[in-house]
């Protein structure tokens, strides 16, 4: 995808982005963006475009918004130092610790912002969709926290792989919707809650809980995640001395990553997104989507999208359910594109061995989507030593356990 | 005259002769892509436009039905240019105008460009795009116009004024009205669609058929009161789901 633009056109569109002035008024950053959306929900979107332009950058609605990520969210999260993973890699490794955020991974950022917003913005209810069920579990958490009811739609085939996500969502008092169509993933709970915000435009807050779909989606969870970078930077100055060489993240639709990259899109930093390299190469044996995917529009956006020739969206394989997605956030897409960011991937095993690590080295159990980006810091380690690398941890494992018992300890 | 002014005509001779026009809704090649041309065919007989579904694997705007339908046709191989080759082989036995009822992604994956052009030659008028907002319709819509080709805008309950305006203004071949605020099959009609459908019909100067929720004669009646058409979708697909004759269906609609 880099071939897209002329060298030129990908500076003038990668300037705008660092400035801060992606996305445009429609939408759009670069090509990629927009607005895809059924008839029936344009005038919601108007409205949610409204209150993100009135609100999401008010001093009244930060303050608040700040209050809750210090006081109940418990940030700033940490930056570790990582000495013997350090030591085994022959590099310099800091670690963000999204981990330690509440509910136990970055998704509470995005989801308490929205919460907060979705109360001023007068919602009846709240409704989210969930993978790997992370941000299932954080937006139950903050709309139990602000006072809203919520329902999460999530994919059979995930409801099964993060069976303790289930309960947890379901004892912090919101519903779990089963599922039972399209692929019973993410991309399938997408739909349905799409589908559920059509009968109820007005009285309904869809809390999307990544950096994908349709304006102003994107730009908001982004606006909410840069907080992981933000501090990120500063922690590397204070604690490192400096700012890294490399910084790695996990890339499923991509709100821990953008929140990470962002902030740092300016510095003399290389940023590598890892996404899900499954099982293998071919089609429908990854959620390789940056790598192997092709222009197209799904669930809202214009972006990179894993399809066939006759532009039907193909199913996805990873371990890890929260990288399990056909699309990836449009902002992505376009930094693709413009070469500054670039993605890879880590396949199924690696991503595997990198968790095993990580438990052994620093004592830290990581989610299995996170754990791709130490399988490709890990290998990037090996071949460029002595480099120091930030990693962004996006969550923890314990989620995974269901999944882990399948594969012994010490692999 | 142009393509979509075909669409109108339709419409209006239906209604010339006193009757509410119907406009039936298939997924393409479904239940089985070889009988597509013979059901095609039969479903034209009774309807004055056809409404014809291309399979999409993420209909979001879609309920149960046509979710299930649009997946089994996607297994069984059905692709927009299956369809198109299907149709030029049934060039003019087609009793009846075709629209094109598909999400943006397999249009894109074809070509604006070559769409249109297959499009014109195989008697199909107008595309219906239920994820591409008026704002997102610019290139789209010039491609199609300059064919002569119509884009049929969707308008809802959930449309404000000056919105419905705009659409309805945008829109060629006819403007879809939707009935309900929600997705397709739902289990029926509100009650209170007068002030709804006479302001999007005092909008509008080409015909507007309504859609969504019309599954009986009952619901023919209540739409045609204000508007030129009615398009069934879902319980037409239910009918073929369950491998029964569509055209006494469809005319028991109009009796």
């Amino acid at each position: 995808m880099s071939t897209l633009f002329a060298a030129d056109e990908a500076k003038r569109l990668l300037d705008a982005a660092i400035k801060g002035d992606m996305p445009d008024e429609r939408g759009r950053f670069g090509p990629f963006g927009g607005r895809y959306v059924p008839e029936t929900l344009v005038p919601a979107f108007d409205r949610l475009e409204a209150g993100v332009k009135e609100h999401l950058h008010s001093p009244v609605f930060q303050a608040e918004f700040q209050k809750e990520l210090r006081e109940w969210v418990g940030r700033p999260t940490a930056l570790s130092f990582a000495p013997r993973l350090s030591e085994a890699w022959g590099a310099e490794v800091w670690i963000k610790r999204e981990d330690l955020a509440h509910t136990g991974a970055h998704k509470i950022n995005n989801a308490i912002g929205q919460a907060l917003l979705a109360k001023r913005l007068g919602a009846k209810r709240v409704i989210a969709e969930t993978g790997a069920g992370q941000h299932g579990v954080a937006s139950a958490a903050a709309c139990a926290r602000v006072g809203l009811s919520c329902s999460v739609f999530m994919g059979a085939v995930d409801m099964e792989r993060q069976a303790p996500n289930v309960d947890r969502i379901r004892r912090l008092g919101a519903e779990v919707i089963a599922v039972e169509t399209g692929d019973k993933t993410l991309r399938a709970a997408i739909d349905e809650a799409l589908r559920e915000w059509v009968t109820d435009p007005d009285g309904i807050y869809y809390l999307l809980g990544s950096a994908v779909g349709a304006h102003p989606y994107p730009y908001l969870v982004r606006e909410l995640q840069s907080v992981i970078g933000t501090e990120a930077r500063q922690q590397m100055l204070d604690q490192a001395g400096g700012l890294p060489d490399v910084a790695f993240a996990c890339v499923g639709g991509g709100s821990n990553a953008i929140g990470l990259f962002y902030p740092l899109l300016g510095d003399d930093i290389e940023l590598i997104g890892v996404e899900a390299g499954g099982i293998g190469d071919g089609l429908g044996e990854n959620a390789a989507t940056l790598a192997t995917g092709t222009p197209g529009v799904l669930q809202g956006s214009y972006t990179i999208i894993l399809q066939n020739d006759d532009g039907q969206v193909q199913e996805t394989q990873s371990i890890s359910a929260g990288l399990d997605y056909s699309g990836v956030g449009p902002e992505h897409a376009l930094l693709q594109a413009t070469g500054r960011v670039k993605y890879i991937s880590a396949r199924d095993d690696e991503a595997l061995e990198a968790l095993g690590e990580l438990c052994t080295t620093e004592g830290i159990l990581t989610a299995l989507e996170t754990s791709h980006a130490f399988a490709a810091a890990r290998k990037y380690a090996k071949q460029n030593p002595g480099k120091r690398i930030l990693i962004g941890n996006s969550g923890r494992g314990d989620k995974d356990i269901p999944t882990l018992t399948k594969y012994p300890a010490g692999i | 005259m142009s393509a979509y002014e075909k669409i109108h005509a339709a419409i209006s001779t239906a209604n010339d002769s006193g009757r509410t026009a119907l406009v039936p809704f298939i997924t393409a090649g479904y239940p089985e892509p070889k009988d597509f041309i013979a059901t095609l065919k039969n479903v034209a007989s009774a309807g004055d436009v056809v409404e014809l579904g291309i399979p999409f694997s993420d209909p979001m705007a879609d309920g149960m039905t046509i979710q299930r339908s649009s997946f089994v046709a996607l297994q069984k191989g059905v692709s927009l240019k299956w369809i198109f080759d299907e149709l030029d082989s049934a060039q003019g036995e087609i009793d009846a105008p075709l629209v094109m009822m598909s999400y943006l992604n397999p249009l894109l994956a074809f070509g604006f460009e070559d769409l249109a052009d297959r499009a014109l030659a195989a008697g199909v008028y107008g595309f219906i795009v239920p994820d591409l907002p008026y704002e997102e319709s610019t290139e789209l819509r010039a491609v199609l116009e300059a064919k002569g080709l119509g884009l049929i805008q969707l308008v809802t309950p959930a449309t404000p004024e000056d919105r419905l305006k705009t659409l309805c203004d945008a829109s060629r071949g006819f403007v879809y009205a939707v009935t309900i605020t929600g997705i397709t099959g739902g289990a029926g009609l509100p009650v209170d669609l007068a002030d709804y459908l006479t302001k999007v019909v005092s909008h509008s100067t080409i015909p507007v058929c309504a859609g969504f929720g019309i599954r009986e004669a009952k619901d023919v009646a209540a739409v045609g009161q204000y508007v030129a058409g009615a398009i069934v979708g879902s319980a037409l697909v239910e009918v073929l789901e369950r491998g029964e004759d569509p055209k006494p269906f469809l005319e028991a609609l109009i009796e």
